[in-house]
């Protein structure tokens, strides 16, 4: 990679894990803390729906998130040309 | 002996029996092998083994007792948010990275990236991180040993120690790594049993994550009823502030522990690396997603079990509990001294968190032999979380003190040989801390997650995305957060003198304060201390693109500083 694709693979790096970390703090910070009382008015299957993100959401959506995250950056990988994976282990 | 006992000692030795024979079959000989399971870990057994060193006592014996009982239903949701969302920002900001960087422990980066004093005070968190986190693997320990097999305490913990001691002293990371895949099994399999049994009992839904909220109406009017605030209502028992900080002490503490971290340098790459996370987090949301349907299955079946009966019709549960002290009256005193006529309302009784996982195969009333494997799972659930800390104990003392300090000219056997006295000596303290436990088992382990987010996840990442950190800022950083968190802690704890803190912040919650000090302060030094070299600069930039490098490679056989 050169220097110009070298910065471009970063920003495209770093506008993911923005974008996936914004999601995060919704879901958890957002939708189990913040919003939590307007949220419980509304009741889904049984679970108030503040409770629920609180107690289940969000832990499925981080799950989602880290998938989402490891294929993407494959395709990064793939487009840039990284593929040299296996030969990198190394420890002092 | 009762069914239950026999039941259980079948399903210990059984474990225990697996756990050695696959500790032997990877016994190690070099250092790579004893630190870093010679970094060739598949990422789907690496992830089970991160989530079984992850999933301690704590998630399996206490978490759905606390969400029950200690946080009133809602309140518990820091726990599940807190200790799976933390690994949203190690995929995202640590593994692939420090993956990169190729080394055998945290005091490792940072002794590389900054400098030797920032590696020692490093060393210092990470074993007094990992000392607090222990204690508590050891005493739940003790607890399944006196419950299921009436043994006492003490020598429950001799016998779990014996066990640590043979497969982590002979095997080091790798033996510690299969164990834990097969650790994983064992524990998930016991958890998700009776939880999918009781939830078919219960709503007809075997599904415990949907059949959970079949009941939860009729659990918050039973509550209601009883004067308790409803079991779904938010902030009954803890406010928003300290929900917000708890949270994300707890998220920031798990991206920031060194017994997870090490966990991706014993991937295969990069790419292995990121998918260990995806599965760790994966295998461990199998149980997280659980452990809620469990607190109100549990909670629900005790409210009806036992509000409005006389103590003399209690159900078996209610009798093998209070027998060994962890039901009792409200005020503590046992429940013994009540005449067996006595009708008990629920608000009468105590029913310590510890219980509720333990005990729910039995209050579900499930055949006995569940009830053995329960303990089993506990069992496993607790010792592979203690190997994990204690080769990370072991390897602070052998690789970053003794290699890197004292004896820098030590040859490949005589590391080796000092890696297995240190985890020996550490298995020795771990031991007594858990015969003698410094407090309440969850409790313990949610201030070690303070103390992580406050010592190492600030200067981990700005390690990692901003070049131009400084050894000095990252250090002061450190003792900073360190230190304040520490403090905050021992002022504010029950035990030394029940303050009321700041604006009311649970000790819990202060790791996030301390983590905030930490950034502030290693920003602020570093623009007024020396930069670091043009070649740790370039470093910093190589590890951001995974792939084969030369730099980088130079640099881990110790050619380039």
């Amino acid at each position: 990679m050169d220097e110009h694709q070298r910065r471009e693979y970063w920003r495209r790096n770093l506008r993911l894990m923005a974008v996936l970390l914004t999601v995060w703090a919704l879901v958890s910070f957002g939708a189990g803390i913040l919003f939590v009382e307007p949220l419980n008015e509304v009741v889904v299957a049984g679970f108030p729906l503040g409770f629920w993100f609180a107690q289940q959401g969000s832990i499925i959506t981080f799950v989602i998130l880290i998938a989402v995250y490891v294929v993407r950056m494959d395709k990064l990988d793939a487009e840039f040309g990284i593929d040299e994976y296996e030969e990198e282990v190394h420890h002092s | 002996m009762s069914d239950i006992q026999t039941w259980t000692l079948v399903f210990v030795v059984l474990t225990f029996s697996i756990y050695i024979f696959v500790a032997y079959r990877s016994r190690v000989s070099s250092t790579a092998g004893f630190y870093v399971a010679g970094g060739g870990i598949p990422a789907p057994a690496n992830g089970a083994a991160i989530a079984a060193d992850w999933m301690s006592a704590a998630s399996f014996i206490s978490m759905a007792g606390i969400i029950a009982f200690a946080g009133n239903g809602y309140g518990g949701s820091v726990y599940l948010m807190g200790w799976t969302g933390g690994y949203v920002l190690l995929a995202l900001l640590l593994a692939p990275y420090l993956r990169k960087f190729g080394k055998y422990t945290i005091p490792d980066f940072v002794g590389d990236r900054y400098n030797e004093t920032a590696r020692l005070v490093a060393v210092v968190a990470a074993i007094v991180v990992s000392f607090v986190y222990v204690a508590g693997q050891m005493a739940g320990v003790g607890l399944v040993f006196t419950r299921f097999l009436k043994v006492d305490p003490t020598t429950g913990v001799i016998i779990g120690m014996a066990i640590v001691f043979f497969y982590a002293v002979l095997g080091g990371m790798k033996g510690i790594t299969w164990t834990q895949v097969a650790q994983y099994t064992v524990l998930i399999i016991a958890y998700l049993i009776p939880a999918f049994a009781v939830s078919a009992k219960v709503t007809g839904v075997p599904i415990p994550q949907v059949g959970f909220g079949t009941i939860l109406a009729e659990l918050d009017a039973l509550q209601t009823e009883l004067g308790i605030p409803e079991y779904t209502a938010a902030f009954g028992s803890t406010n928003m502030l300290n929900m917000l900080l708890i949270t994300a002490s707890l998220m920031f503490g798990t991206a920031g522990l060194p017994h997870v971290i090490v966990r991706f340098y014993t991937a295969k790459s990069v790419r292995a690396a990121r998918y260990s996370a995806l599965w760790a987090l994966f295998f461990i949301a199998l149980l997280y997603t659980t452990a809620p349907s469990v607190a109100a299955f549990s909670k629900l079946q005790i409210i009806e079990d036992v509000n409005g009966t006389a103590l003399g019709e209690m159900p078996s549960w209610f009798n093998t509990w209070s027998e060994v002290g962890l039901i009792t009256q409200a005020d503590g005193s046992p429940v013994a001294d009540l005449g067996a006529d006595t009708v008990v309302s629920y608000s009468d009784i105590l029913i310590n968190n510890d219980i509720i996982v333990l005990a729910s195969p039995e209050i579900g009333g499930l055949p006995a032999p569940i009830v053995g494997l329960v303990a089993a799972g506990a069992l496993a659930a607790a010792l592979s979380t203690a190997s994990g800390l204690l080769l990370v104990i072991s390897s602070a003392v052998a690789n970053d003190v003794y290699f890197k300090k004292i004896n820098p000219q030590a040859t490949e056997a005589r590391q080796l040989m000092v890696g297995r006295i240190a985890m020996g000596g550490a298995i020795v303290v771990a031991g007594y801390l858990g015969i003698n436990p410094p407090g309440f088992v969850a409790q313990v382990v949610a201030l070690a997650f303070g103390l992580a987010a406050a010592s190492f996840f600030p200067i981990l990442v700005l390690g990692i995305f901003w070049k131009n950190c400084t050894a000095m800022g990252a250090t002061a950083g450190m003792l900073a957060g360190l230190v304040t968190t520490m403090a905050y802690m021992l002022w504010t704890i029950d035990i030394y003198g029940n303050g009321e803190g700041i604006f009311g912040i649970l000790e819990t919650g202060f790791g996030t304060i301390g983590m905030l000090i930490n950034f502030a302060v290693t920003i602020i030094v570093s623009q007024f201390t020396p930069k670091p070299s043009p070649v740790m600069q370039e470093l910093v930039e190589e590890i951001r693109y995974p792939g084969k490098t030369e730099l980088v490679a130079k640099h881990a056989q110790g050619e380039i500083h």
